[in-house]
């Protein structure tokens, strides 16, 4: 069965209770309860160290490369009802169905070429004129093919700031993923490369569910349809994008957007 | 301005000016006693070197297969050495560099934190061996057991001392090249992760890349350190210039031949004394070109994360 909200809207994934703690004991997130729709944006807003990131990460199973951290509760990603969270499931299939964007751009010490390639070639592909293809439309979807067709064989690192962080784009898009997060895709970037960056997610939500973590509050107006206000691991409040900035429900969340407090 | 007129304050600036210049100066005179070193060993090789080089031409030098100085017969055919020299640390860098790549990619990419902290110390253990229980080690251990898989081998002989020169050269490569995975930023390992990388898959296409820098060092100081090594293959291998490369026989080396020379009875100004100079000098050439050339590919490949 297909779980839809009042707006009739595809839940793609959803947390239940989801609860994270990190080695040390501390427990980052507290009963997270948060669908994430399909073909819209989802924003995680709130004070450095509310959790927004730890709760980003959970989705493709960043947290498992730390030894110690633990997930409880579950991640449930739709159609299929996968608990990614369970142990038996691979986080590797999970990184292939969910990707991520990263705060600074992380381009491998590879060719353009090859950075966008990577996921296909960890997937097995070697048809060299389907990964032609795949490449081409990755980076035309990051809006970078116009800027480095010529020049697909130069080293990632030659690219600007902005430019590396489409490609990191590109090369989460190459994989034709259902989800993809963004943690604070812009925070590096200048105002310029952000607005290309926002004007492109908003673009590809036609194509995949976006999940973004930002700190910038303007950001998730302009392009978030949902958006999560959290504090101190919990969730606070998730509503439309609309209804959270105009009228929330909440006094900590009224308190946070007009800037009281955080 | 008379020196009256001088502030406390000014007075104070200059003391302090004063001590600065002489910590400084006292700074210089140690970063310049290594160069001075350098320069007055090259010196000496050089100023050695010369009048062997009045009486043997260069030519015969680089051309001759032939090194028998001190025999009546006399040959200055420094290839017989420069060819032991060359095979030995071929062996083992054949040995080191798979061995100490891996172990770098194991230790830093896959084992966990306590296996970390326990295999690097045992590592450094074997740095701290001195290579005469090497050099035994190859001739008692390695080559008799070498014996029984090639009967045919000579007790001396140049693939037992070059495997355990790269079994002594493991720890510095793992080190190094450790040291430089460990260096790249953890962003770069998300990223892969985040794409479906498996472990392995994001040690061999991406750490390894990112570090090359530092693991290209690693096998520099390896090489240098298979050239410059005298006591394993001065006890294992023999001390019969041979000019060769083939491993199962036996050879001197540049520096097993300056040892074994060295030792004996020579006549201060001869020119068997003056033909370990020569030696010294071509080995200092060898591991100044290698350094130069691992340099350059550090250059070439210098880390940009």
């Amino acid at each position: 069965m297909v779980a839809k909200n009042k707006h009739n809207e595809i839940v793609k994934a959803e947390s239940k209770d989801l609860n994270f703690f990190y080695a040390d004991g501390t427990q980052a997130l507290k009963n997270v309860s948060l669908p994430v729709y399909e073909n819209k944006i989802t924003a995680l807003i709130g004070p450095s160290g509310c959790g927004k990131s730890t709760f980003l990460r959970c989705f493709n199973r960043m947290h498992d490369l730390y030894p110690g951290n633990r997930y409880d509760g579950e991640i449930t990603l739709h159609p299929d009802n996968t608990n990614i969270l369970d142990k038996k499931v691979d986080p590797i299939e999970v990184r292939m169905r969910i990707s991520m964007v990263f705060q600074k751009p992380n381009p491998f010490p590879k060719s353009i070429y090859e950075n966008v390639a990577y996921g296909l070639r960890v997937r097995g592909e070697t048809n060299a004129r389907v990964i032609d293809e795949k490449i081409e439309e990755a980076l035309k979807g990051a809006s970078l093919w116009e800027e480095v067709k010529d020049r697909l064989q130069d080293l990632a690192f030659n690219l600007s700031g902005g430019q590396q962080q489409r490609l990191c784009i590109a090369r989460a898009l190459a994989t034709e993923p259902e989800i993809m997060l963004f943690d604070e895709p812009t925070s590096a970037l200048d105002p310029i490369a952000t607005v290309n960056i926002e004007e492109l997610m908003s673009g590809l939500k036609d194509k995949l569910s976006i999940l973004i973590v930002t700190h910038n509050m303007q950001q998730a107006a302009r392009i978030s349809d949902y958006t999560a206000y959290m504090y101190l691991g919990e969730l606070v409040e998730h509503d439309k994008t609309d209804t959270i900035f105009t009228k929330p429900s909440k006094k900590e969340t009224e308190d946070y957007i007009t800037g009281k407090f955080g | 301005m008379s020196e009256t007129t001088i502030s406390p304050q000014l007075a104070k600036k200059f003391s302090r000016n004063l001590i600065e210049r002489l910590i400084e100066f006292g700074l210089l005179c140690s970063a310049a006693f290594a160069v001075l070193i350098t320069a007055a060993i090259v010196f000496v090789l050089v100023s050695e070197a010369i009048p062997f080089f009045q009486h043997v031409s260069l030519y015969d030098f680089f051309t001759d297969t032939v090194w028998t100085p001190n025999y009546s017969i006399k040959h200055y055919g420094i290839l017989a050495l420069v060819s032991g020299t060359l095979t030995t640390t071929f062996i083992a860098l054949f040995v080191a560099i798979p061995l100490g790549t891996i172990t770098a990619i194991y230790l830093s990419e896959f084992a966990s934190h306590k296996v970390r902290e326990t295999i690097k110390p045992i590592l450094e253990l074997l740095v701290g061996v001195p290579t005469v229980v090497f050099g035994y080690f190859a001739l008692m251990m390695v080559t008799p057991l070498l014996q029984k898989i090639y009967p045919d081998l000579t007790t001396f002989n140049m693939l037992g001392p070059g495997i355990v020169m790269g079994i002594m050269i493991v720890p510095y490569i793992a080190s190094v090249a450790e040291d430089s995975m460990r260096a790249v930023p953890m962003a770069m390992r998300e990223g892969a992760y985040a794409m479906g990388a498996t472990r392995f898959q994001t040690a061999v296409r991406v750490i390894t890349p990112a570090a090359i820098s530092g693991i290209v060092a690693a096998y520099i100081l390896a090489i240098s350190r298979a050239v410059g090594e005298t006591m394993i293959v001065a006890i294992a291998a023999g001390q019969q210039p041979n000019f060769t490369f083939n491993p199962v026989e036996s050879a001197a080396t540049i520096t097993s031949y300056i040892v074994s020379v060295a030792l004996g009875d020579l006549e201060h100004g001869g020119i068997g004394y003056q033909s370990i100079f020569a030696a010294g000098l071509t080995l200092l050439l060898m591991t100044l070109s290698f350094n130069i050339v691992g340099h350059m590919a550090r250059k070439k490949f210098a880390e940009r994360y």
